[in-house]
């Protein structure tokens, strides 16, 4: 598949912070409604789901149309209560999911 | 696109009357299903204004990617937070653009996205709190090169 996503956010943070996350994966999300050059629609294929947990508790998750943009970048917050980590997913029209994690500390 | 003469324009006068009748013929107010989109999420009822702030730019060069930025005023707690925003474009060839889901966890009901709008149109979100209450608001973005292929 494509490239790895990339994803920022802060290493640790303190108890009750509220962190800023920003992710970017390398997706076409070919809409469906473009056509080539026969004149043929290609088919749709996009990234439909992404959905965002810490320590397997949901955080922050969007259902896509196809007016996202290619390689969809998504920013959201997440409120840190304990370390712990983020698991990220994003699921494709055609079934297969690509995942990343990311850890993140409390500060001293 | 092009341009009209003197004699078409009398003709478009006289045929406005038609052509209210043929929404497609009227261009900028495509109507595509945007109104279900909103009653699908809303379930018939009518949200109120404010709360939201939706940033979005007055003027996009490139509808391909059009840069959106939601916030939305809410403690974010366990008793009250904010549970889905539905995000929807009135002028592209579907009006569905994303739907974001929010938890207390969230923190703060904020989130960036980019969006591909295909003509000068309205972009609309519509927040559905905790306690089911109904928040929306709307802008209106101009589009210099349509982003949906062609």
């Amino acid at each position: 598949m494509a490239d790895k996503p990339r994803i920022k956010l802060p290493k640790e943070a303190a108890k009750g912070e509220v962190i800023q996350i920003k992710t970017l994966v390398s997706h076409l999300m070919e809409s469906g409604q473009r056509k080539d050059a026969q004149g043929k629609p290609i088919p749709r294929k996009i990234i439909n789901k992404f959905a965002c947990e810490f320590n397997g508790k949901p955080v922050f998750s969007c259902a896509l149309e196809p007016a996202i943009s290619a390689n969809p970048y998504i920013q959201f917050d997440a409120r840190i209560d304990e370390a712990g980590t983020f698991k990220f997913a994003w699921t494709d029209d055609d079934g297969s999911v690509i995942t990343a994690e990311e850890k993140i500390a409390l500060k001293a | 696109m092009k341009a009209i003469n003197r004699r078409q324009a009398f003709a478009l006068g006289g045929g406005f009357v038609m052509l209210t009748l043929v929404p497609m013929a009227a261009g900028a107010e495509v109507s595509n299903d945007a109104a279900k989109w909103i009653e699908k999420f809303t379930g018939g009822k009518q949200p109120a204004k404010g709360k939201i702030s939706l940033d979005l730019p007055e003027i996009a060069e490139n509808g391909n990617t059009v840069p959106l930025s939601i916030n939305i005023e809410s403690p974010m707690t366990a008793e009250s937070y904010v549970k889905d925003v539905l995000i929807i474009a009135d002028g592209n060839p579907n009006a569905g653009v994303a739907t974001l889901s929010f938890t207390p966890l969230s923190g703060k009901a904020e989130a960036s996205i980019r969006i591909r709008l295909a003509t000068t149109q309205n972009v609309v979100a519509v927040a559905k709190m905790s306690d089911g209450s109904l928040f929306t608001e709307q802008k209106t973005v101009k589009v210099t090169i349509g982003g949906c292929g062609g």
